[in-house]
Parts: C-alpha cells; sequence; structure tokens
C-alpha cells in the first residue's frame, strides 16, 4: 500500500489533467487534421493560404520581439530597484502589481480611454492648445499608433509579473556574493552582469517561458484597442470559429499558436539551461 | 608597506550602537585577530575596514591614505568570507580569476597568478571544477587563493574555518599561518574561538560590547587580561574569581586567608587565578570537590570555596573523588585583582 499511496494520491490531479485538458486538447487536434470526415491538411492549407495569415503571424511575431524585451529589461531594473530597498518594499511591490489584478480586456478598455477620439490624450492635447481638434488616433490607416498602443498597453498590464517572478529570484541569491564580487573590484553593473544575471538565470527562465506564451495568446488588448485592424494569432482563430464558422481552420489557428509556444519554450529552456555542476 | 589606523570609528544601525568609538593601529606584515564572542562588533569594524560598512563616526586610514569613502576596490584589500562566496556559476579558475579579470591584467600574468596561488593552497587539480562540485575545506582553499592572488596589501577573513569540522580546521589554521606569513600582507581575522586566536595572532584585539577591551600579544591578553571579560573569555576553562574583602594596608581576605594585593580604598574587589595556577598544598584554599573531569594529560576539578565555583587543572596522578576536601594554593605572581565597579584589572 505504502508504493501505490503517492499514484494515488496524484491520481486525482491525473484525471483532472486528462479530462480537462488532454481530452478536448485531442479533440483540438483532431479537428485541424480532419474535413468532412477524412484526415486531411486542408485547413492547414486554407489557413495558410488566406490572404490574413502573413500579416496575422508577422504582427503576432513582432509584437512578442518588442514587447518581451522590452518587459525584460523593466522587470529586472523595477526588480533590482525594489531589492535594494530597505522599507516600504513591500509597498512599492504592491504599487508595481497592480495592474496585474486588472483582466486584459479591462487593461484594453483604460488605454482606449485614453487614445479614442474623445479621450484623455486628445482632451490634454487641445486644453494644451497643441491640436484644435480631436484627432483619430486609432483608425484603419494607422497601423503604427495601434501597434504603438498595444506595446504600451502589454508594458503597463503584464510587466509586473516578470518583475515579481524576479525579485523572487533576486532573494534567493545570498549577498555574500555580491559582496564578494565588490571587494574583488566589480563595479555596480560588472556586478550585475557577472553574478546577478548568471544566478537568475532558473528565476529569468520561468518569466520568460510565462511571458513569451502570454505574447502569444495575446488577444482582449488587442481587440479593445484595434478591432480588426491588427489582426493576430488568437484573433484570426476567434474570427474562424465563430465569425467564418470554420472550426477546422480555428483548430488549425490553435495548433500553430501552440506549436509556436512549444518552440520558444525549448528554445528559452536551452539557452537559461544551468549545468547541474554550476547550479548553487 | 599597509599600516593600517583606525580612529575613533563608530557605528551605529538604528537605535542600535555596534560599535561605539575604535582606535587600533594595526602594523605593516601584522597578524591582528578581532576576538569576541557573537554581537561584540567584530564582524561589523572588519567590513567598515572592507567598505562594505560606512561607518557612522570616525576614520580608516591604510597605508597612509584615508579610505573610509572610498568603495573596496579602492582600498588595495581582499577578503575570505565566512561562507566563502565561491561564485557558483565559475570554475574555480575564474573564481579565482575573478579579481584580476576585473583589474584587466594581461592575459598571462592571469593565468601565471591563478596557477601559482592554486600551487600554494594545493588546489591546482580542481581548476576546471564548479563550487558544487567541491568539499567545504576545496571551498575554502579556493577563497584564500581568490584573495591571495589579488597580491592585496591587506587580507581580511571573517571567520574564515568556522564552517570546517574540528580535524580540518586545526590543519587549515596551521595552513593559513604558514602561507599569509610568507605572503607578507597584512592581516585582520575575525573570529569567536580563542584556541584560533590565541595560535595565529601576532597580537589580540579582544572585543566586547562594541569596544576593544585590550589588545596585546596572546600570551599578555592570556597571563595578564586588562579586564575582568578578558579573563573570563579566554581560557578554557576560564580564570576563576573570589571575593576580596579589603583588610588594610594592601592586605586583602579571600576565603579565610590573607593575600598581599594592590593598595586600593575599595573595600571590596575580586581575587583572580587561572585554573592551572592552583596547586595542591598545605595552607591553601579549602576547596570542596564536586566533579572530577579525568582529560588525560591532567584532571579538570571543580569545587567550591566559601560558596563560590572554583576550576583547577590538577596533575593526573592526583586521586580525589567528589565530596574530598583539598586545600589549594594559588601561585603567587599569577594571582591578579579585579575591581568589580569598573571591572578593570588592579596592579
Amino acid at each position: 500500500m505504502p508504493r501505490l499511496l503517492p499514484y494515488l494520491l496524484l491520481a486525482p490531479a491525473t484525471a483532472f489533467l486528462c479530462l480537462f485538458f488532454l481530452y478536448p486538447f485531442s479533440l483540438v487536434a483532431i479537428d485541424s487534421l480532419t474535413r468532412d470526415g477524412t484526415w486531411s491538411l486542408a485547413n492547414f492549407e486554407r489557413m495558410a493560404g488566406h490572404w490574413k495569415f502573413g500579416p496575422t503571424l508577422r504582427n503576432t511575431l513582432l509584437l512578442a520581439a518588442i514587447v518581451v524585451p522590452l518587459q525584460l529589461t523593466l522587470a529586472l531594473l523595477m526588480a533590482s530597484m525594489v531589492t535594494r530597498l530597505d522599507r516600504a518594499r513591500g509597498m512599492v511591490l504592491y504599487i508595481f502589481a497592480i495592474p496585474l489584478g486588472i483582466s486584459d480586456l479591462a487593461a484594453g478598455l483604460v488605454w482606449l480611454a485614453i487614445f479614442e477620439q474623445s479621450g484623455f490624450l486628445n482632451s490634454a492635447l487641445s486644453g494644451l492648445g497643441l491640436i484644435d481638434t480631436p484627432q483619430l488616433f486609432l483608425g484603419y490607416q494607422s497601423k503604427g499608433v495601434i501597434f504603438t498602443a498595444v506595446v504600451l498597453t502589454e508594458l503597463w498590464r503584464a510587466t509586473a509579473i516578470m518583475m515579481v517572478i524576479l525579485v523572487a529570484g533576486m532573494g534567493l541569491i545570498p549577498k555574500e556574493y555580491g559582496e564578494a564580487a565588490e571587494v574583488f573590484g566589480a563595479s555596480r553593473w560588472q556586478r550585475f552582469r557577472r553574478i546577478t544575471l548568471p544566478l537568475l538565470k532558473p528565476s529569468l527562465q520561468t518569466a520568460l517561458i510565462l511571458r513569451v506564451i502570454m505574447a502569444f495568446e495575446v488577444f482582449a488588448v488587442v481587440l479593445a484597442l484595434g478591432g480588426t485592424n491588427l489582426p493576430v494569432l488568437m484573433s484570426e482563430t476567434y474570427n474562424w470559429q465563430f465569425t467564418m464558422q470554420e472550426r477546422g481552420v480555428a483548430a488549425a489557428y490553435a495548433m500553430v499558436i501552440l506549436a509556436i509556444s512549444v518552440g520558444f519554450t525549448v528554445l528559452i529552456l536551452r539557452l537559461l539551461h544551468v549545468p547541474k555542476e554550476a547550479r548553487p | 608597506m599597509a599600516e593600517i589606523e583606525i580612529k575613533g570609528v563608530g557605528k551605529t544601525f538604528r537605535a542600535f550602537t555596534a560599535l561605539h568609538s575604535i582606535d587600533l593601529t594595526i602594523n605593516d606584515q601584522e597578524f591582528v585577530v578581532l576576538l569576541g564572542a557573537s554581537g561584540c562588533g567584530k564582524t561589523t569594524l572588519l567590513r567598515i575596514i572592507a567598505g562594505l560598512e560606512v561607518p557612522t563616526t570616525g576614520e580608516v586610514w591604510i597605508g597612509g591614505r584615508r579610505v573610509d569613502r572610498l568603495p573596496p576596490r579602492a582600498r588595495g584589500i581582499s577578503m575570505v568570507f565566512q561562507n566563502y562566496a565561491v561564485f557558483p556559476h565559475l570554475t574555480v579558475f575564474e573564481n579565482i580569476a575573478f579579481g584580476l579579470r576585473m583589474q584587466r591584467l594581461p592575459k598571462p600574468e592571469v593565468v601565471r597568478r591563478v596557477t601559482r596561488t592554486a600551487e600554494l593552497m594545493h588546489i591546482e587539480q580542481l581548476l576546471k571544477r564548479y563550487s558544487g562540485q567541491l568539499s567545504g575545506g576545496q571551498r575554502q582553499r579556493v577563497a584564500v587563493a581568490r584573495a591571495l592572488a589579488m597580491e592585496p596589501d591587506v587580507i581580511l577573513m571573517d571567520e574564515p574555518l568556522s564552517n570546517l569540522d574540528a580535524l580540518l580546521r586545526l590543519e587549515m589554521r596551521a595552513e593559513l599561518k604558514g602561507v599569509l606569513a610568507a605572503s607578507k600582507t597584512t592581516t585582520i581575522y575575525v573570529t569567536h574561538d580563542q584556541v584560533e586566536a590565541m595560535s595565529l595572532a601576532d597580537r589580540i584585539a579582544v572585543m566586547h560590547g562594541g569596544d576593544i577591551v585590550q589588545a596585546d600579544r596572546p600570551v599578555e591578553v592570556y597571563r595578564n587580561p586588562a579586564a575582568r571579560f578578558v579573563g573570563s573569555f579566554i581560557g578554557n576553562p576560564p580564570m576563576n574569581f573570589l571575593p576580596a574583602r579589603a583588610l588594610g594596608e594592601g592586605r586583602w581576605q579571600v576565603a579565610g586567608h590573607d593575600f598581599v594585593g594592590p593598595r586600593s580604598a575599595a573595600p571590596q574587589i575580586e581575587f583572580a587565578i587561572r585554573p592551572e595556577d592552583l596547586h595542591p598544598a598545605e595552607h591553601g584554599l579549602v576547596a570542596e570537590v564536586r566533579v572530577v573531569e579525568p582529560l588525560g594529560p591532567h584532571t579538570l576539578v571543580t569545587a567550591t570555596v566559601a560558596g563560590v565555583m572554583l576550576r583547577a587543572v590538577l596533575e593526573s596522578t592526583l586521586v580525589v573523588a567528589p565530596g574530598d576536601h583539598l586545600s589549594l594554593a594559588p601561585v603567587a605572581d599569577r594571582i591578579r585583582w579585579f575591581d568589580p565597579e569598573t571591572q578593570k584589572a588592579i596592579t
């Protein structure tokens, strides 16, 4: 009995995962690979052949490529600041983390309220006398502005999740390493570069994987700010499922998102791998 | 040349005063041990000298240069940390080379110095390993090699042997003494272990409650404690203390016996004697034996004299049992006297 006990205890969680994750997942996978009851790649062909697929993939990857590095830099900066605080550390951490408590759609709406034609930005600019009539910032002709607004919203909304992980990771690095580096001549930047960053690798791994996956699943913020003007993978999945009523193609999109996420997760795990002997 | 001068250094953490006003001069190439119980301020003083802590008051001078506002790297020091702080993500070679790389020394010089110090510390076969693949003793050697490779004027050591097991500690102690003497650096060494302090130091600075109570050669600190604390802290077992009542004219009554002591106006002072300076003899202090501990070379006897606990280290040939009465005579020129008010020695 004691030998079986661990498996027994794991059984409910395993059953839960199989029922609510593996089973639906296989259904989606089968959906993407069948059309009219037979196995085929027609869904993928239809997806890739559509004129919107190229821009969609490019938008999503570009957004991730810009947002994630910016967030990583900001999160490292914020985490370093918080770690160094002697007083009011908890309070600063809470304030930084407030956007985490807001749903992505709500965050999108907050920034929409800033950028829209009757929004805060327009009233501020006209109040300052810089513009005469309200400007249309988020029109279909100004994709660059929409893109920038999405980047800003994502930075505001989801940087804190990385910061929280990095703060925890920095807390695990013994102070003596930094002090030793200081005594042996490392400047503040060198200490960060040569001691903190390498020792932070496990936390960087977690933070990056979490954030990169979130970046490929960006949806509500884009929808709120850009409508259909800035198609991304998730919004196209939604489109094919509900507007076009083509389940198979939507499933194919879902599979693409999964493939990209898994690919990047493996890449991050590889790049930030710490060999066993070099672990503290 | 690196003489260290500490002038009126004090340190206050919020409401807590860790150091009062420390004055200490350490000569070039001298080995000074800061000795004291935990919380006495010895590590704080070391960290102030290192530059890891800023003093609230006072000045620190190294080699004729005022350094107390300079960062650690501008002080010409290197340090061995209590937990070694060997970087886990770097190989032993890179750990030892760390400081040299920060100084941007040419590559052949880095290799030369790392190889030389690694050989000195007998870790040349470990250079490619990581900290996680080393034993505690090997990590300790890496930490020392890293400090020596800098060829510093001053080496600071914060309880470097306290995490080693007893046997290794003994071995490393002797080795450190040899290596540091050969390196001709000035060394400040923090420990709470009096044996370590006695065996390593040219001079011991005994610290207590944020002050240096006595700074002198080990034998002096042992033989002539400047304060009651020093006598009770150094020596195992520590000094015995008995109350002495004034009889006038420099004569004092201790447990019913007359002793010649200092001329003091105080009505009562303390008589002090080391356990090994008590010998069985006629007309000595009458002691009732409580515990007998044979230790091999000698026997440790715990007894009471006039109701006060006292320890004596006696010949192991002596046959004695609990309940026995012994007459213990102190060696006359080893008797010390302390003022119970000031806690200082009276001469």
